[in-house]
């Protein structure tokens, strides 16, 4: 029970970074190797207010996710302006230049990792943060900002020119992203109760985005089956040692190549959303009924 | 200046090692305009295939390296047929394919930890040539190791014949046609899916090459690929897709990671690199000779 319950909080504390970097990815279409380094930033912040400081967690959590956001402020400053591939590339520096200051740095343990903080984070507060988590990024993708956020995605040239400031958008998408983060950073690092810079390299910032694709760009329903997935499965194999790593690379691939919407296609687990799929589905089914049906004439 | 002598040699050896590995980055970034964060991999490979070549079939030092080069181009381009080939026909964007490469490279850095094992493998040095096995060579009063000296040869003689390949004979001016505007190449007879194979098979061969000197000059580790990020790094610095950028940005590179190294402190060189690469996208995201990013929105 204790184990499965375990799961369960790691899956909560990926969700909220996966959901987050979902509201960037999924919806400007801008795409991070860095989100690592801003749940490293939660992290060691979170740590600093509970193991140094002895202050609440809930302060820890807060201080966490706000530097993080400040950070990418700076962060976004000098990279929003990048096109695509660009972006990615910068923020990958970001990443593994925040892992090797850390590495460097004594008062947190260095490169050797930061051993014995307190255990606060309880399923509780992650399932909290969840249902926090999921309302922000819901109301964030269906308010204006939302709408106005997929039209960057899709057009960026044409929400330019339709008055929507797309620096502003990407900004804040960016911002919120990586408080999320934060916020996850802090989860983690009061929960397993140790922290080293290696956990949050490049491979963290890739699994968190492989995420966000697996379960379908743009879905957040996608990122929460996508997030259970791909926590849990590899937790389940854990007896197959190294080959569940070469199982996730083929799966990647395989959903890359094969299911290139993620599991989910895009498509949101609600009851408009389902209604909307099938509605889709009967109109695909009537349209290939016609055709058989023009075939068949053609034939007679 | 005996010390900054003995700093510039090293510099210029990783350098050349990078530029051997960042040429790959560049080739495949100037057809295909992705960033193919396999290469490491492949270069990892390539460093398995000429170790195991060498001791395993026991083949000469020369055929070990031809070997080496061979499979890894082969490896590459069974990537490109299997993994990106259905990706370029959807007209994926450019994220999928990144996403598959990073899969990929997962995908064969675990497979080979599963089945070699992670514990680093050291060439023999009995198997090196002969004029490899001894100590350095000391001009002066400075001193040039003998894998560094054949590192920087072979890697010269392969960048120079890279270049002439490039612009002297009919597929390199194919490749540098492609990469100038693949739809109106592909309308003067150019097969782009041809030349896409052939910066591959290039790319993956230069990779095998310096997989084994690397091998060479440290160990054969699953990890390797992760290192090779410098030298993608570099291939961003000097301009991604630009072949004399890709290996101008090797040397700058390296020659300020020993600077910054022998002068500074060795800690503080990887944040340098990470450094002067976000630095570089900001200043000027095509790079010291790359083409002036057009914009893609």
């Amino acid at each position: 029970m204790e184990y499965i319950q375990g799961i369960a909080i790691l899956i909560g504390i990926n969700l909220i970074a996966v959901l987050g970097l979902s509201i960037l990815t999924g919806f400007t279409g801008l795409f991070s190797f860095g989100h690592g380094g801003f749940m490293a930033i939660g992290a060691y912040i979170s740590a600093i207010v509970t193991a140094r400081l002895h202050l609440p967690f809930a302060l820890a959590i807060i201080a966490g996710a706000v530097s993080a956001g400040l950070v990418s402020i700076f962060i976004g400053r000098l990279t929003l302006k990048l096109k695509g591939d660009y972006f990615c590339i910068a923020t990958m520096g970001f990443g593994e230049a925040v892992r090797v200051i850390l590495n460097n740095i004594d008062y947190v343990g260095g490169a050797r990792g930061w051993e014995s903080l307190p255990q606060l984070t309880s399923i509780w507060v992650v399932l909290g943060l969840d249902i926090a988590a999921v309302i922000v990024a819901w109301n964030l993708i269906n308010s204006r900002h939302g709408r106005n956020l997929v039209a960057v995605r899709e057009e960026e040239l044409a929400a330019q020119m339709a008055g929507i400031d797309v620096y502003r958008h990407k900004m804040i998408a960016l911002v919120v992203s990586a408080a999320m983060a934060g916020i996850a950073g802090a989860l983690m690092a009061n929960y397993i109760q140790f922290i080293r810079p290696t956990m949050f390299n490049m491979a963290k910032s890739t699994d968190l985005t492989i995420m966000v694709i697996f379960g379908g760009l743009g879905s957040i329903s996608g990122s929460i089956v996508g997030t259970f997935l791909l926590v849990s499965l590899p937790e389940l194999f854990r007896n197959f040692a190294q080959w569940r790593l070469v199982i996730y690379g083929l799966a990647v691939i395989v959903i890359m190549v094969g299911r290139p919407k993620g599991v989910m296609g895009g498509f949101e687990l609600t009851p408009s959303g389902i209604r909307k799929s099938m509605a889709a589905r009967r109109a695909r089914l009537a349209l290939e009924a016609e055709a058989r049906a023009l075939e068949r004439e053609d034939l007679a | 200046m005996n010390q900054f002598l003995q700093q510039l040699i090293n510099g210029l050896s990783i350098g050349s090692i990078y530029a051997l590995m960042a040429v790959g980055y560049s080739l495949v970034y100037s057809i295909m305009n992705f960033s193919n964060f396999a290469h490491g991999s492949v270069i990892m490979l390539g460093a398995y295939f000429g170790f195991f070549a060498l001791t395993l079939a026991g083949l000469p030092f020369a055929l070990a390296f031809f070997v080496a080069a061979l499979s890894a181009a082969g490896v590459a381009v069974l990537l490109e047929r299997l993994a990106y080939k259905p990706l370029r026909d959807r007209h994926a964007p450019f994220l999928y394919f990144i996403i598959t490469a990073m899969g990929a490279s997962i995908f064969i850095d675990n497979s080979v930890i599963a089945t070699i094992g992670p514990t680093p493998k050291t060439f023999p040095s009995e198997l090196l040539p002969s004029f490899l096995q001894s100590g350095a060579i000391r001009i002066g009063h400075v001193d040039v190791g003998r894998i560094d000296l054949a590192m920087f040869a072979i890697t010269v003689v392969c960048l120079v014949a890279l270049v002439l390949f490039i612009d002297f004979t009919r597929l390199g001016k194919a490749i540098q046609a492609t990469a100038y505007n693949m739809k109106a190449s592909a309308l003067m007879g150019i097969n782009p899916g041809f030349v896409i194979i052939l910066v591959f098979a290039i790319g993956g061969a230069l990779a095998g090459v310096a997989g084994v000197l690397y091998g060479m000059k440290y160990q054969v580790f699953p990890q390797m690929s992760a290192i090779t990020l410098k030298s993608f790094i570099a291939a961003v610095f000097g301009g991604l897709g630009s072949l004399p950028g890709a290996m101008l940005g090797s040397l700058l590179l390296a020659l300020i990671e020993t600077f910054v190294s022998g002068y500074l402190s060795t800690q503080y060189r990887d944040l340098f690199s990470f450094i002067i690469l976000i630095a570089m996208l900001v200043i000027r995201p095509s790079g010291i000779m790359g083409k002036t990013a057009e914009d893609k929105a």
